[in-house]
């Protein structure tokens, strides 16, 4: 386990550095000057200059990508230039509200996702069952930016039961992780389906009934724990779906996190700021893919030997 | 739905929307462009079935005008990843060696960015414009079908139907494109309809988010924003354009579904 660990870990480097490369190709092939995005068509040469200097955008580019990549190594991913704070300490600031959203998300997808996952393979072709895979349909068709603001409607400005906005308490937690985890849901639920499905008819199944077991037992222990492991390659590739869906929920309630913060950073032009949000995004996808990975090395054994 | 039925599901309401799409001029009550500021914000009625927006403009017209955009961006999109996927992915598989360790650490890095993260970040520098949303969604949209057609290039490559083209004097370039590809187009093609419902809601992001396709033009994402501030007041101008959005999205999930459990039956799922 720990060689896999490590060569998981060694071959991450090139594509963080990767990452990392291309971000700052992605920011530097800017067809205008940030100069002028940042100072206005009036402003005089002098001060152009000065402000050119301060950024080090005087130096040559593979001077500024060594200093860049530099800095990432210590952890330093330069400065805001909208508010002149380090751009880590702002992402800092809002990793709290961004892992609570994604956490809470996830969390409410698997506690749909699997009752009404487990119902619908016990029942297989039954009402309940076809009504539940049209759930399904629906959810994962749904895009975040028209579910919150339906969401907001009839809960926040008809019920008047939940607030419209803001990151207010654990009442404003409830929409936002709702939005986010509607889809996730909807596609966990027909994985858990068509992996009970599978599982069910087994022989072992049988074996945990004949000595005694309760039904729930039986399926909440034995059947669902072979399910594991697509659950967990499925969580694996949808986190993405799932970070880059937050970049919007968190636009559309106004949630105080790092998406709102990259939406923010690129409508004010800072692209130090975009810059760090996006590697950081980034890197939180490669870090929870790797976790999976982990956790699915744990689970099977057989993975490690490959 | 099972296999044939929902694939004529999907595609009966897929042809629909491109009808309305093409013959919009047709189809659409009002002009979407023309302003009647008098009239912004009012609800639906006899002239203005969906009602108005801020400006006043008629939302009915700018959602069938919506869906110009929605699809043109959808389908461009997919178009430009499916055919870089190709080459790139038959490149990797036929070729091996380094040719394929390259490209597949290139795919790492790309698949490094969640959904469609890169798409935002090269929208926060380049000009929001229609072909700019394509070039963008191509960005990262390639990397999925060149790890596919690289897997399934792999698993020809070993078959003897290419081993004899090879053998009766064929060039790799032929043997790819005569032998090979047509033997792998049914997975591309599911791909590319779940794709393609991806690209559709990821352009209407962009355009929510501002970076997308810009005002007047009618999207569906843009419109979408516009109705987010006035959700106490004007509800309407949120429900039908999400509704459109909604239902070209569900129609070719399932449109996807009912592609893959008939075209591959083994892989039902």
């Amino acid at each position: 386990m720990r060689r896999y660990l490590l060569r998981r870990i060694v071959l991450l480097i090139p594509v963080l550095w990767g990452v990392a490369t291309l971000v700052f190709a992605v920011t530097n092939i800017i067809p205008g000057d940030p100069v002028d995005l940042m100072l206005g068509e009036t402003a005089r040469p002098a001060q152009r200059e000065e402000l050119r200097k301060a950024l080090g955008l005087d130096r040559p580019l593979l001077v500024q990508y060594g200093s860049y990549l530099g800095g990432l190594l210590k952890g330093d991913l330069g400065t805001s230039i909208h508010n002149n704070r380090p751009v880590a300490k702002l992402l800092a600031e809002r990793i709290p509200a961004s892992a609570e959203l994604t956490i809470a998300a996830l969390a409410i997808a698997l506690a749909i996702a699997l009752p009404l996952g487990i119902v619908a393979a016990r029942r297989a072709g039954s009402l309940v069952d076809m009504g539940a895979s049209a759930l399904a349909v629906l959810g994962a068709s749904i895009p975040v930016f028209w579910l919150g603001p339906l969401l907001i409607i009839f809960f926040s400005i008809d019920l008047g039961w939940l607030p419209v906005s803001g990151r207010t308490g654990v009442l404003s937690l409830v929409l936002p992780a709702v939005t986010l985890g509607t889809a996730l849901s909807a596609i966990l639920m027909r994985l858990t389906r068509s992996s009970l499905l599978e599982v069910l008819p087994q022989d072992y199944l049988s074996t945990a009934r004949a000595k005694g077991l309760t039904e729930r037992k039986v399926l909440w222990l034995h059947a669902l724990r072979n399910a594991c492991l697509p659950l967990i390659t499925i969580l694996s590739l949808q986190l993405g779906a799932l970070l880059s869906g937050a970049i919007i929920t968190e636009t559309v309630f106004a949630w105080p996190g790092v998406g709102r913060l990259t939406i923010q950073a690129i409508s004010a032009r800072d692209y130090p700021l975009v810059q760090g949000c996006v590697l950081f995004i980034a890197f939180v996808y490669v870090a929870g893919n790797l976790l999976a990975d982990i956790a699915y090395a744990w689970l099977d054994p057989r993975v490690r030997y490959n | 739905m099972r296999g044939n039925a929902s694939i004529r599901f999907g595609a009966v309401i897929i042809v629909i929307m491109v009808i309305a799409a093409v013959a919009a001029p047709i189809f659409a009550p009002q002009d979407p462009y023309t302003q009647t500021l008098s009239e912004g914000l009012a609800p639906p009625g006899a002239d203005h079935p969906f009602g108005q927006d801020k400006l006043g403009r008629d939302i009915a017209s700018r959602v069938i005008y919506g869906a110009r955009i929605s699809l043109m961006v959808g389908f461009a999109a997919v178009l430009v990843s499916v055919l870089v996927g190709l080459i790139v992915g038959s490149i990797a598989g036929y070729a091996g060696g380094l040719w394929d360790e390259g490209i597949m650490r290139v795919t790492d890095v790309f698949l490094a960015f969640p959904g469609i993260l890169l798409a935002i970040a090269l929208m926060s520098v380049l000009e929001p414009r229609v072909g700019n949303v394509v070039l963008s969604l191509s960005a990262f949209g390639w990397v999925g079908y060149a790890r596919l057609v690289r897997g399934q290039v792999l698993t020809m490559r070993e078959r003897d139907f290419v081993s004899a083209a090879h053998a009766s004097g064929a060039g790799p370039v032929r043997i790819i494109a005569r032998h090979i590809l047509v033997n792998i187009l049914s997975p591309v093609i599911v791909e590319a309809s779940f794709g393609m419902a991806g690209a559709i809601v990821a352009e209407a992001g962009l355009s929510f988010l501002g970076l997308g396709v810009q005002a007047p033009e009618p999207s569906w994402g843009a419109m979408l924003a516009d109705g987010r501030n006035f959700l106490l007041v004007a509800p309407h101008l949120t429900l039908f354009p999400g509704i459109a959005l909604a239902l070209t999205v569900m129609s070719l999930n399932i449109l996807g579904d009912g592609l893959r459990d008939w075209l591959d039956p083994a892989q039902k799922r």
